[in-house]
């Protein structure tokens, strides 16, 4: 406890492991404190196809990676930890653990990324792993043979049924709009699949079963009307959250609880900083997520070392 | 292979073995995917946390890990990992897809006290 670090940067994911490797490449004392699992939605997306330089590669090997460089200059990273409070205002920033452990640092950079939207409605924590998933890749080939819906109609969504048609008889996609916002490519490819139909402006109210899932209720948003539908299991692609549930009254937020921060990564906090999933931006990638992490990083730097001088 | 700290149980005999010798095991039987890996990361910070607790992981692919696939608390489990706990020889409860944690410690403080 008393140590204090030059930077504490909250959130492993590609904005925190990126904002790492440059923070202790340029010999700062650094700590990465992460919640989840190292990696964030690296590790949640099967394969990175799209990041330059690199070839199609699972995304816990790409994760993998960035955390051995940080560690390999020197960053120092605490992971499966609970955040039970925040001290970000003066000199030096507190970040307090449930387990009764704090740590202190000169500078914050806030990079705690989105979680996967969950539906929020009766049944779906009770069926995950008996009906309900959220990975294509890893639970398809139980449902070789059967029925599946997916929700959703993003990228995900849409390139994820695709992706299930390889097991399933059967992949119906429910999404509440009248229209996609995914890729054109990705709507075509789906369209011209004569396994996959549709079921538009229409939300799942509801998953039933006894043992495992069975059927779900639907209701049609234009109309009101409830059906039930008999179904073997469920995918949900329904996008993410920004992680900043205990942020949004510390730090600056929009209102849709997306941290604020200035072409630096500057939140309204001195020496606080923000980067990735988490900050009010349009694309969120990884390459986004990375760009976002070195600049805050480097602004970090600068601006301890204009801090030095000022002393 | 897994890429975990935790230690990999290659084959049904040793599963068995490690069953018998130790009071309390949990195993996670699964790929590399993200459901998968948060729980592996969860295990190796909880296998420095709780010794009275023995944590392994499993190649969920291979026949060697049939005891825990066609368990019979497996049973209508469609999500990766397996994530299976013994105590004195005999599994006791199972859970099927990604927990955190926190969720990992609230299973075993209820079947492993």
């Amino acid at each position: 406890m008393d140590e204090i670090f030059d930077v504490m940067i909250l959130g492993a994911g590609a904005a925190g492991l990126a904002a790492g490797i440059y923070s202790s490449r340029a010999k700062l004392n650094t700590l990465i404190l992460n919640e989840g699992a190292i990696g964030g939605q690296m590790v949640l997306t099967d394969e990175i196809a799209n990041y330059p330089g690199v070839e199609p590669t699972k995304g816990y090997i790409v994760a993998n990676t960035m955390k051995k460089q940080a560690k390999d200059f020197g960053c120092k990273i605490k992971s499966n930890i609970k955040i039970a409070g925040y001290k970000l205002e003066g000199n030096i920033k507190t970040i307090e653990l449930e387990d009764g452990r704090s740590f202190r640092a000169k500078l914050v950079i806030l990079a705690s990324g989105g979680k996967p939207r969950s539906l929020s409605i009766p049944g779906e924590e009770k069926f995950k792993g008996t009906g309900v998933s959220y990975c294509a890749t890893c639970d398809g080939d139980f449902f070789t043979g059967k029925e599946v819906i997916v929700v959703g109609g993003g990228n995900s969504a849409l390139e994820e049924a695709v992706t299930l048609t390889s097991y399933a008889s059967k992949v119906t996609i429910v999404h509440q709009f009248d229209h996609f916002q995914a890729f054109e490519h990705a709507i075509q490819k789906a369209k011209k699949n004569p396994k996959i139909s549709f079921i538009m402006e229409s939300e799942l109210r509801e998953f039933k079963g006894t043992e495992v899932l069975e059927k779900v209720s639907i209701e049609n948003l234009k109309t009101g009307k409830l059906t039930e539908m008999r179904i073997d299991g469920v995918f949900i692609f329904v996008g993410y959250l920004p992680n900043t549930d205990a942020l949004k009254d510390i730090v600056k937020t929009n209102d849709r609880n997306e941290i604020i921060v200035d072409a630096d990564m500057k939140t309204n906090i001195p020496g606080v900083f923000a980067a990735g999933d988490c900050i009010v931006k349009k694309y969120r990638q990884v390459t986004t997520a990375v760009a976002d992490g070195t600049i805050a990083a480097l602004n970090a730097i600068e601006y301890l070392r204009s801090s030095i001088k000022t002393i | 292979m897994l890429e975990t700290t935790v230690h990999e149980i290659e084959t049904a005999s040793e599963l068995e073995k490690i069953i018998n010798e130790n009071e309390n095991v949990m195993v996670s039987c699964g790929r590399m995917g993200p459901m998968c890996i948060p729980v592996y990361d969860a295990m190796e910070e909880l296998k420095e946390e709780r010794p009275d607790v023995k944590f392994y992981v499993m190649g969920f692919d291979t026949p060697e890990a049939s005891p825990i696939r066609n368990a019979p608390m497996c049973r209508g489990f469609m999500g990766l990992p397996f994530n299976v706990y013994y105590k004195n020889d005999k599994m006791v409860t199972a859970t099927s897809s990604i927990q955190d944690k926190e969720q990992i410690v609230s299973v075993m403080d209820q079947f492993f006290a």
